[in-house]
């Protein structure tokens, strides 16, 4: 099943044993022949110029996409704040639901949340679904999924949107698998096909090495997360007009085996990395724990989140938490400085979104140089005590 | 304590290049590693092992070469190791792959724990692990940093844990059987011991089909995945810009300048 060569046609130029991203494809007398390690991600597909691959492709619609109508955004709020991801999901909303020629709209769930839903419809929101429980204070796996999972049922969006947060990426998964449907991780483009109307989410894979789009065709709602701060937040419109529909907490199931204990802050110095507009970042090159005084006070004179590469964490120059890169958080900030970094592919991954990128290190050949807007080599023990005492200045 | 493990074999990011002339993924010699978020969940495993006693079963979807994954998690100590290979799972999504999981857990019939990584370093999704405590209906907490505690409260076990988050960490309390995803500073991973690795060259693999798992051919594949890739490309890699030269107050003075006309 899945993956077919045409032999007729098949020429044997290898295009696409160079396109498989998991070396899959074979030559055996100069015809490609799929390998048992094909996981069917077509990639060769596209890379045919001879149209000698095809992919099976799911059996006919399992759903009316009539039945599902509006593009949903999730609103996320922490201690009764809402979170700014919700207002990019809503900025992108907008655009996919004026595509559609839909309704946008918003879920609110939390305990006393309402009064919040009007900052939601100046954002550009139709409608917001409001469920109002002290159960559903803060966020809660099992309850949230609870409540998201019937609403979806019950009102049947055709796009259902999350941040990519630690709040969407756990609670998200489990609906979409409630729901039987496709969900798309960390998207950092969305788009609709004009012609059949479907969502086109587009993401990076293999740490941002390669991007994908995916759609679900078959199923709804489609659904994905988003890469906070990679879309631009939607305008205030107080004049914007739209609808709060509530609804009885009692509709839902609220117990959670899980019981949240505490929430406990770890913002030692400035800002939340993910919330960061600004981030400095220190690596091996620092030298110490104690020489991250220099990377913090550069940090503060500019407002800015402190981060670090994984070999700063790894030598317990700063705790985990603030480990940018692969195995530690990603992040796109306007500006991002890389002092004493070396620029790992592994780190590259984590910040190489950012809209600027200034990298400070003594190594005129630190791959961290191919990717800075603005570099510097040099002395960052130099270099710094310079820009703190311009920046203060300012 | 019964404690299982999923864990996924990814080719190691770091080899992934594309070529300049054909802009195409470079996958010549490319080595297969344990996903890096797996190896803690692993260690993790091992050391509830250590504290409870009981059994660590490591389980992994994949084609048969993934058996090298398991092989490795075997000389690091961990029981018993379960492939679930069939032609049959290929294309599968992450909602097909957290189905073939939970159903290859049900044979195992046993755990009190199940412990993935947060996400694979391949696909990024982090939705493998709710996924498969939805499929199993056990309760979830993700991007644990630490199980503090345990204890016993109405006959059932409870795990007292450190979920991290953006601003801190969450306290939770969570009754087993439970499945847990963990991040890096949950622990560090052992390195494999000579006994061990000498065991996992004999150890037998188990090794199950969709059909020896009772998996519903609806639910795995390709029909069992509602999402489609249509596009692979590789994004335009970023450009080096310019070096600033000169004196520290000078390039100062440049850099604050280039900002204030870049940032609006």
């Amino acid at each position: 099943m899945g993956l077919e060569i045409i032999q007729d046609k098949c020429v044997g130029c290898r295009l696409c044993l160079k396109s498989c991203p998991y070396d899959a494809l074979e030559m055996v007398n100069s015809i490609a022949v799929v390998k048992d390690n094909c996981i069917l991600c077509g990639a060769c597909v596209d890379s045919c110029k001879f149209e000698a691959i095809i992919l099976r492709k799911h059996e006919d619609l399992s759903v009316s996409e009539d039945a599902f109508e509006d593009v949903w955004v999730f609103a996320e709020q922490k201690k009764g704040v809402i979170q700014s991801v919700t207002y990019e999901l809503l900025g992108e909303g907008k655009k996919l639901a004026q595509k559609r020629r839909q309704n946008l709209a918003a879920v609110l769930l939390g305990d006393k949340i309402k009064k919040e839903a009007k900052k939601l419809i100046e954002r550009g929101a139709d409608k917001v679904y409001v469920v109002e429980s002290p159960a559903l204070k803060d966020y809660q796996a099992q309850i949230y999924s609870n409540v998201l999972t019937k609403l979806v049922r019950d009102y049947k969006p055709e796009i259902v949107l999350t941040g990519a947060t630690s709040i969407g990426r756990s609670l998200i998964p489990r609906v979409a698998v409630e729901l039987k449907t496709g969900l798309t991780a960390d998207c950092t483009g969305l788009d609709i096909d004009e012609e059949k109307g479907m969502l086109l989410q587009t993401r990076p894979a293999f740490g941002g090495n390669i991007m994908a789009t995916i759609i679900c065709p078959h199923r709804r709602p489609q659904m994905a997360t988003v890469r906070h701060k990679v879309m631009k937040e939607a305008e205030v419109d107080t004049k914007y007009k739209g609808q709060i529909i509530e609804i009885n907490p009692k509709d839902f199931s609220l117990n959670s085996d899980t019981r949240l204990i505490d929430m406990v802050e770890e913002l030692e110095e400035t800002v939340n990395l993910t919330e960061a507009d600004i981030i400095v970042s220190g690596g091996r090159g620092v030298g110490s724990g104690d020489n991250f005084k220099i990377i913090e006070e550069l940090a503060k004179s500019m407002g800015a989140a402190v981060g670090a590469s994984r070999a700063a964490v790894d030598s317990g120059f700063k705790p985990y938490s603030h480990q940018v890169g692969q195995t530690g958080k990603t992040v796109c900030p306007k500006v991002y400085f890389a002092c004493g970094i070396s620029g790992q592919i592994q780190h590259l991954v984590g910040m190489q979104s950012s809209d600027i990128i200034v990298a400070i290190n003594k190594d005129p050949d630190a791959p961290i140089f191919k990717v800075a807007t603005y570099g510097i080599v040099g002395d960052l023990f130099k270099v710094i005590p310079a820009l703190i005492k311009r920046f203060q200045k300012k | 304590m019964d404690i299982i493990v999923c864990i996924k074999q990814v080719p190691d990011t770091t080899d992934v290049r594309i070529n300049p002339d054909t802009n195409t993924l470079v996958r010549d010699g490319v080595a297969s590693i344990i996903n890096p978020f797996d190896m803690y969940a692993i260690e993790e495993g091992l050391r509830l092992k250590e504290r409870f006693g009981g059994k660590v079963t490591v389980i992994t979807m994949g084609p048969p070469q993934s058996e090298a994954a398991l092989r490795e998690a075997l000389s690091l100590g961990v029981d018993q190791a379960v492939l679930l290979s069939d032609r049959a799972f290929a294309g599968s999504d992450t909602l097909a792959t957290s189905y073939a999981l939970a159903a290859g857990i049900k044979k195992i019939g046993v755990y009190d724990v199940i412990i993935c990584g947060k996400q694979a370093i391949d696909g990024d999704t982090a939705q493998v692990g709710p996924g498969i405590s939805v499929w199993l209906d056990i309760p979830q907490v993700t991007f644990v940093k630490k199980i503090e505690e345990t204890k016993q409260e109405k006959g059932k076990n409870i795990f007292r844990l450190e979920r991290m988050v953006e601003e801190g960490y969450e306290v939770i309390e969570v009754p087993l059987p439970c499945l847990i995803t963990v991040v890096k500073e949950i622990n560090e991973p052992r390195m494999p011991s000579l006994k061990g690795m000498m065991r996992s060259k004999k150890a037998e693999i188990i090794k199950w089909t969709a059909e020896n798992i009772n998996a519903d051919e609806k639910n795995i594949g390709l029909d069992g995945s509602p999402t489609q890739v249509v596009r692979i490309f590789t994004p335009s890699p970023r450009k080096g810009g310019q070096i600033l030269h000169g004196e520290p107050d000078e390039v100062a003075d440049k850099l604050a300048e280039f900002l204030k006309e870049n940032i609006n």
